[in-house]
């Protein structure tokens, strides 16, 4: 027996966690470790909720099976992209980037 | 109070704590360890809600490769050892950015707690095992898994892509639309830059 409320604020608190992680960090990878604690604080929900309604299709467990693959794919890339710009810029800082539109000489 | 509310409740403040600390330390590397921490804390935190498949996978995919790869890109790009004054924005982004957890926080928590907060549940861990997850992931789900599988392929693909060095494996020449695709030598070879629109 487990009182729901407990997960709950736990998913919670790592979500607001999350968020400050993405806005508050200037380093690139800082900002994907915030990332991962959102996409953590969903699955815990999601095994919560799998565990109070048990439904025949096991979603929730199977969903978040689903979801720490989507976010192994989706680290491998976005780290990729890091490290692609720290080769062009020397650094990762998040904010340093915004020249990276691309220059369209006018004809 | 049962055991397993003690047990969640020790291991959800330990994984709170390790999530809070993450973000705000001002070391690098010290960031990425409390990640695994917390990444740990959860996995307990699915044993006790009875998921035992998914701790595992928590453990093996999300602490064993996913913080891997953070820690390797956080070598690669030459991370600053020891404190750092420059991982954090500046401090009135960092107030909005506090404002703004406090927000997702407070909202997510009110309504979930509003939503389902007074219940109780048994935990099944029965229904969590590998053999009924496994026909159920095999069975009623396998074309999302099959899809997932192309996707995991596409990342793989995509990164090598993006991280090959230009120096090393050059981009392939774009062949050009305009030239003529059979030249015999009495053409002139080249336009002029000035004169190609």
């Amino acid at each position: 027996m487990i009182h729901l409320a407990l997960p709950v604020l736990l998913a919670a608190a790592l979500a607001g966690a999350g968020v400050y992680g993405v806005l508050a960090r200037r380093n690139a990878v800082l900002v994907l470790i915030g990332v991962e604690l959102v996409l953590n604080a969903a699955t815990l929900l999601l095994v919560t909720f799998d565990a109070a309604y048990r439904d025949a299709l096991h979603g929730g467990q199977v969903l978040t099976l689903f979801v720490i693959t989507v976010a192994a794919a989706e680290v491998g890339v976005a780290l990729a992209v890091v490290l692609l710009l720290f080769r062009r810029r020397g650094d990762v800082d998040v904010r340093a980037a915004r020249d990276l539109a691309e220059r369209v000489d006018a004809p | 109070m049962s055991t397993r509310d003690v047990l969640f409740a020790l291991l959800g403040l330990l994984a709170a704590s390790a999530g809070v600390l993450a973000v705000v330390s001002r070391q690098v590397v010290h960031a990425a360890l409390w990640l695994v921490t917390a990444l740990g804390a959860l996995a307990g935190c699915y044993l006790v809600l009875g998921a035992e498949v998914v701790a595992l996978v928590q453990v093996l995919v999300y602490v064993g490769a996913i913080v891997v790869l953070v820690l390797f890109a956080l070598m690669l790009t030459r991370a600053p050892i020891g404190r750092s004054g420059d991982l954090d924005a500046p401090w009135q982004q960092r107030v909005a950015a506090a404002l703004a957890a406090v927000a997702t926080t407070g909202l997510l928590g009110a309504v979930l707690v509003a939503a389902v907060g007074g219940r109780e549940v048994d935990v099944d861990a029965g229904r969590s095992a590998s053999q009924p997850l496994a026909s159920s992931l095999f069975g009623s789900w396998v074309l999302p898994f099959e899809l997932l599988s192309l996707l995991l392929l596409a990342a793989l693909v995509a990164a090598l892509v993006l991280s090959r060095d230009p120096a090393v494996v050059p981009y392939p020449a774009i062949p050009d639309p305009s030239a003529d695709p059979d030249p015999t030598p009495d053409r002139a070879a080249a336009v002029p830059d000035g004169d190609r629109r």
